[in-house]
């Protein structure tokens, strides 16, 4: 006989519970967790060096760094003196709260304030799989063109700031900074947003001081 | 690709269901999906029908129920379902809008026999 059992779970239900007991173990050891997330070429490596450069003078730092294959990000990490975990998701788009939960036992969280997790470059799958971090960020660039927010519209709507990168390349694009901006505001209202150029530096000040702030509040809370 | 993980939980979930109702066989999956949870479903389907294989619930139908995207506008009340990439209110203009339905992704339940 044939009968109907409900069930009503949430599909990634299990990820997302992963995801919590991550973030229980990142508090344990007060470290901060930030996961940047874009598409591959927007300059994330870049920025991400650029940040941890300007950070460590008054943080101590580690990365996690995923990629479908290769080390050369994580190697680019230790090379400017930050210790780096790589995992290699072996083809899968993304990472995963198990992924993250089997790269945290080989970093030092004790004698790390700020871990940064450096996401596989992809603009869909990430934004399905919370992984626990205190911060998600999304960096944008502008060679890929103002109506990413609208073509990606989870990928917009799970992070706490968009940063715009690559704003020394405006004279060459048609950019449509306020068409961008407007399709992100309509999916994450009052989101920070931080238009940037890792190269030239340009921005960086205003991105930088709204991280050290939320790093800030959470390793000395109440100050 | 992305639908591979997705997929291998919707079996982990149907198969611990389907035990714990002594199932014989699962005929048949009922699954809500949003317009916004980026799910395609023929990619679902290609996944299942691998991994579904030598379990008792290999060949099972999936019907999916496609919930379309609602927002609503924060400034005139309107509620409007998304058409295209305008987000905007289309009777204010607003962009101060909510997403009120749309991404949802749930297995809502399994026949069995």
């Amino acid at each position: 006989m044939t009968k109907t059992v409900p069930v009503v779970e949430n599909i990634l239900g299990a990820n997302e519970r992963l995801a919590q007991t991550n973030r229980a173990r990142l508090d344990e050891t007060k470290t901060f967790a930030v996961n940047f997330m874009a598409s591959p070429g927007a300059g994330k490596t870049s920025l991400i060096l650029r940040t941890m450069e300007a950070l460590k003078a008054k943080y101590r730092l580690a990365g996690v760094d995923g990629d479908v294959a290769t080390t050369i990000d994580a190697d680019r990490m230790a090379a400017a003196g930050i210790p780096a975990v790589q995992i290699n998701t072996g083809g899968s788009c993304h990472l995963d709260a198990v992924m993250l939960q089997g790269a945290l036992p080989q970093v030092a969280l004790e004698d790390t304030d700020v871990l940064v997790i450096e996401n596989v470059g992809n603009l869909i799958c990430p934004a399905n799989f919370p992984l626990g971090a205190h911060l998600n960020i999304l960096i944008a660039s502008v060679p890929e063109g103002a109506d990413k927010p609208y073509k990606y519209p989870n990928m917009y709507r799970g992070v706490q700031a968009v940063i715009l990168n690559k704003t020394d390349l405006l004279p060459y694009f048609d950019f449509d900074m306020d068409y961008f901006h407007r399709g992100v505001e309509a999916l994450n209202p009052g989101l920070a947003f931080f238009p940037l150029s890792a190269k030239t530096g340009e921005g960086l000040d205003a991105w930088l001081s709204w991280l050290t702030a939320r790093i800030d509040a959470y390793l000395t809370p109440g100050t | 690709m992305h639908e591979l993980p997705f997929v291998e939980s919707i079996l982990k979930i149907t198969l611990e269901h389907a035990e714990k109702a002594n199932a014989r066989r699962v005929l048949a999956l009922d699954l809500l999906v949003g317009q916004m949870a980026s799910i395609v479903d023929d990619s679902v389907q290609f996944y299942w029908d691998i991994l579904s294989k030598d379990t008792i619930a290999e060949g099972a139908e999936l019907r999916f129920k496609r919930i379309p995207a609602v927002y609503r506008c924060w400034d005139c009340g309107h509620q409007y379902q998304l058409d295209g990439e305008h987000l905007e209110c289309p009777q204010c203009g607003s962009l101060r809008v909510q997403l009120v339905q749309g991404d949802e992704f749930r297995l809502e339940s399994i026949d069995i026999e």
